[in-house]
């Protein structure tokens, strides 16, 4: 016992010494939440579109002025060429353009219909989808106001035997991405830290060659180990606490669930987490071995978690992989704990997976891990 | 050297990596309170036989004893009765020199009374006090390797192994580490000791001098010049080397 308190007085001290990582560990959660969260929205805003008026009836200025003033759009009318407007698709300056073809009004009124097009640039397909539904949403509804004015019929009547839906977004009623995306870029953080900061450590004693220094002492293995875990459990607890704390200042993110069950959660994950570190490091030789294979690791497990796109729509191999996923696991149940309120009961699925996940790896690690060769 | 107690007996020490042979039947014994000098050209296997006697590395066959324990199955017992010094420099860069040996002191299971008190008698000894709160980062190289081995003696080991310690520090710093060593010894701490300096081994109560793998030569530096009708160590080890 005595032995384990030495051990963290040296690395907490060294910690603190080391002028480059503390300050990363001090603003590292305050850069991420506010730049990921506030950057990496998934809400859309903003998209550029171009109306091409050639008909400059009542009717086109009608619809035009239904889009100036949309939050989702930056509109632009004229009545350029259409080339022209598709060289402005091309040159990126619009994402969606809408033509509204001369005699359109003519045509509606003699016709009974009139045709216009929507063509987007879908290379960011979420752009063009939702841009596309909402420019023919809103056509649809003025088309509607339109016939309604035209028949004469008192305003009300008509809508009233229509078959009407109305919903409500649980969890999240005003579908605020950042409530969405605060215990996913948690989630990131924690692992990040936790990941690097554990992997590294040990592998740079290799590379300076204290080890060998430690290895020739009476030295308890576990103890030596828990030395090497501990402080960044610490360390990123305290930074799960930073960014939770900013992110309820800065964006009130809701915090529904009990705080200690997201606290042993994140214990249970930071198992997982620091372990794997740990391995990676007992079974490299330099830190940039480390680096490679924790980013690899990284990347793979955070990109299949559901932090960018929803689990659920992933293909079933996908979601097989996920059952061993850590990320995806502890995300969920942040997720789950602050949005939902979900209690322990609830969560203990994932509890165990983590719990088991860390135990296997820090048994790898303690074993790969020999004082002799 | 009256009293002649064996404190490492080495018989037979066989350690192959694959099929390479890096000790082959080494046999030697070393007696308590003597400077046992361990020479031999780069790559003669000493580094192999000191991590061996240390218990960071496993002997591939032969007995082994090191202070009374078995180096197969005691490494641990081993330890706690040894001290190390590597040529790759031991310390912590970014630690003081009270923090190194306050650490070094508390896993090897002294109490921070003990600790506190021999880090006064010691630091007063080397005239260092007033670097006490120095990082060893700032330290020139000379000294370092004069803490590292005060740090590895600093909790009375049986036996101190040091592997080259003398590399690239110059002839008057060699010779006030070797004032160290000296003390050591006469503490009653058995020194172990490889080097590339032949006058060095003139240090030596004992000297064996290793040729790939095996041990050509072991007696006094005094035997060995007569034997080899040599003036110096240095011809020694050349006329050695050369002719097997």
């Amino acid at each position: 016992m005595r032995m384990l308190l030495i051990i963290l007085q040296k690395e907490f001290k060294q910690i603190f010494r080391n002028k480059v990582m503390l300050p990363i560990i001090f603003v590292m959660p305050i850069v991420q939440m506010t730049i990921l969260v506030y950057a990496a929205t998934m809400e859309i805003k903003n998209i550029d579109l171009l109306i091409v008026d050639q008909d400059l009836s009542a009717t086109s200025r009608g619809i035009s002025s239904h889009f100036q003033g949309s939050p989702f759009f930056n509109t632009e009318i004229s009545q350029m060429s259409a080339k022209d407007a598709y060289g402005k698709l091309e040159s990126d300056e619009a994402d969606l353009i809408l033509f509204i073809p001369a005699n359109m009004e003519h045509d509606l009124y003699r016709n009974g219909n009139a045709v216009m097009q929507i063509t987007a640039n879908a290379i960011n397909g979420m752009v063009a989808g939702i841009g596309t539904s909402i420019v023919s949403q809103t056509i649809m509804q003025y088309n509607r106001n339109l016939v309604l004015n035209y028949l004469k019929v008192p305003d009300t009547r008509g809508i009233q035997h229509q078959i009407s839906t109305t919903y409500r977004y649980w969890y999240n009623p005003y579908l605020d991405s950042k409530s969405f995306m605060v215990p996913g870029i948690l989630t990131i953080l924690v692992t990040a830290i936790g990941l690097f900061l554990s992997g590294f450590n040990l592998v740079r004693e290799k590379e300076l060659g204290t080890i060998e220094q430690i290895n020739v002492t009476p030295i308890k293995k576990y103890a030596f180990l828990a030395g090497k875990l501990i402080p960044f459990m610490v360390i990123a607890l305290f930074d799960l606490t930073l960014g939770l704390l900013f992110g309820k200042l800065l964006f009130d993110v809701p915090i529904v669930g009990n705080i200690l069950v997201m606290y042993t959660m994140a214990i249970a994950y930071l198992l997982v987490v620091l372990s794997l570190g740990l391995l990676l490091s007992t079974i490299s030789s330099t830190q940039q071995q480390v680096l490679f294979t924790a980013f690899f690791f990284m990347i793979v497990f955070m990109l299949m978690s559901g932090l960018f796109t929803p689990t659920e729509s992933m293909p079933n191999w996908a979601q097989d992989v996920n059952k061993i996923n850590p990320i995806a696991h502890f995300m969920r149940a942040m997720r789950m704990i602050l949005l939902k309120g979900s209690t322990m009961n609830d969560v203990l699925s994932e509890f165990f997976i983590l719990m088991g996940t860390g135990i296997v790896l820090m048994s790898t690690a303690i074993w790969r891990y020999k004082k002799a060769s | 050297m009256n009293t002649r107690e064996v404190i490492i007996d080495v018989e037979n020490l066989v350690k192959k990596f694959g099929s390479f042979v890096a000790n082959d039947h080494l046999t030697f014994q070393v007696y308590k309170g003597e400077i046992f000098g361990f020479l031999g050209a780069n790559g003669a296997g000493k580094t192999t036989a000191i991590r061996i006697l240390c218990g960071l590395s496993t002997p591939t066959a032969g007995k082994i004893w090191v202070a009374g324990f078995d180096a197969f199955h005691q490494t641990e017992q081993i330890k706690r009765n040894i001290g190390y010094m590597s040529q790759r420099f031991s310390l912590y860069d970014d630690l003081t020199v009270a923090e190194n040996i306050a650490f070094y002191g508390g896993i090897y299971g002294m109490s921070r009374k003990e600790i506190k008190e021999k880090t006064e008698v010691l630091l007063n000894k080397l005239e260092f006090s007033s670097q006490k709160n120095k990082l060893i980062s700032d330290l020139p190289l000379g000294w370092k390797q004069k803490l590292a081995f005060s740090v590895a003696i600093f909790h009375n080991p049986k036996i101190v192994f040091l592997d080259e310690p003398t590399g690239g520090v110059d002839p008057i710093t060699r010779r006030s580490f070797w004032d160290l060593i000296y003390e050591a010894a006469e503490n009653g701490i058995t020194v172990f000791v490889t080097t590339h300096y032949m006058d060095e081994a003139e240090y030596c109560n004992r000297v064996s001098i290793m040729v790939d793998g095996k041990i050509a030569a072991l007696d006094t530096p005094e035997g060995l010049k007569n034997a080899w009708n040599a003036n110096n160590m240095d011809e020694v080890f050349l006329k050695i080397t050369r002719k097997l």
